[in-house]
C-alpha cells in the first residue's frame, strides 16, 4: 500500500510517498508501526500525537480505524494554516 | 448552498469579496469577515517569508467540512465566503479570508470565529518561515511553523 508524506516529514523522510508491504486491510495502528520500522531514524515525527493521518482526505483520530487497498492514506504534521 | 471556497495562490480583493456577499442580498442584517495576514514576528524571530504547502485533494474537502458544520450549529448562517492562499508569501500579505452573513449579529460573529478555529485545527496547511537568522554568518534560514497548544484549546470553547 502506498503512504502520502506532506510538509516536514515529507521533507524529513525525503520522499513524498512510501509503499508498505503490509496485508489490508490493516489498522493504522499497523501503518504506523511498519512506517517507524520503515524509517528507525524518524520515529519521533512518526509517533501517534506528531504525525496526524488522512483516510481518504478526512482526518482520522482512532489508531483503531480500518485500511483498505482502494483508501488513500496520508501521514502528516499537525496543521497550520490560518 | 451559498458556500463560495477557493485555495488559491493569488491574492484577493477583500473589497470584491465583501461586494459579493452585499449583492442582492436583502435577508442578511449582519456581514462579519476575518482576514489573517503574515506578521513580522513569530515564535521571537524575525519573519522574511512564509511558505504555505498544503494537500490539494484534501483541502477544499476539509474546509467544506468545516463549513457544513457551522452551518449545523448556526442555521442562520446565509452567506460564507473562505478564500485560503498557498505558495510563497511575503511579509503583510494577506494569507485567509472569511466572511459569512446572517439575518443576525451573534450567528455571523460565532460561525465565523468557529470556522477559523477549526481551520486552524483541521485543514491540512503547512507554513514553512524564512527567518532573519541571528548567527555570525546572517545567513536566512528556513524552519515549520509549530503547531501551538492554544489553537488547540480554542476548539474547547466549541
Amino acid at each position: 500500500m502506498k503512504v502520502l508524506f506532506f510538509a516536514q516529514l515529507r521533507e524529513r523522510l525525503n520522499c513524498d510517498s512510501t509503499e508498505l508491504n503490509i496485508e489490508l486491510p490493516a489498522r493504522v495502528n499497523e501503518i504506523r508501526e511498519a512506517l517507524l520500522a520503515r524509517f528507525p531514524d524518524h520515529t519521533d515525527l512518526l509517533q501517534s500525537g506528531r504525525a496526524l493521518v488522512a483516510i481518504n482526505q478526512e482526518l482520522i483520530n482512532n489508531e483503531a480505524a480500518e485500511v483498505t487497498a482502494s483508501d488513500e492514506v496520508a501521514f502528516f504534521p499537525p496543521v497550520t494554516g490560518g | 448552498m451559498n458556500d463560495f471556497i477557493r485555495v488559491q495562490e493569488a491574492d484577493f480583493d477583500i473589497n470584491a469579496e465583501y461586494q459579493a456577499m452585499r449583492d442582492n442580498n436583502r435577508e442578511d442584517g449582519a456581514i462579519v469577515f476575518f482576514v489573517g495576514q503574515v506578521r513580522e514576528m513569530n515564535q521571537g524571530s524575525e519573519v522574511t517569508g512564509l511558505y504555505l504547502e498544503h494537500y490539494p485533494a484534501m483541502t477544499e474537502k476539509s474546509l467544506q467540512s468545516i463549513v457544513a458544520e457551522a452551518r449545523g450549529r448556526w442555521p442562520l448562517l446565509n452567506r460564507v465566503r473562505l478564500i485560503h492562499r498557498v505558495g510563497q508569501l511575503h511579509i503583510s500579505d494577506q494569507i485567509v479570508f472569511v466572511a459569512v452573513s446572517s439575518s443576525h449579529r451573534e450567528a455571523a460573529f460565532e460561525a465565523c470565529h468557529f470556522i477559523m478555529d477549526f481551520l486552524k485545527n483541521r485543514a491540512p496547511f503547512w507554513k514553512k518561515e524564512t527567518i532573519a537568522y541571528s548567527g555570525l554568518d546572517g545567513k536566512k534560514s528556513d524552519r515549520w511553523v509549530e503547531a501551538l497548544q492554544k489553537d488547540k484549546d480554542a476548539l474547547d470553547k466549541w
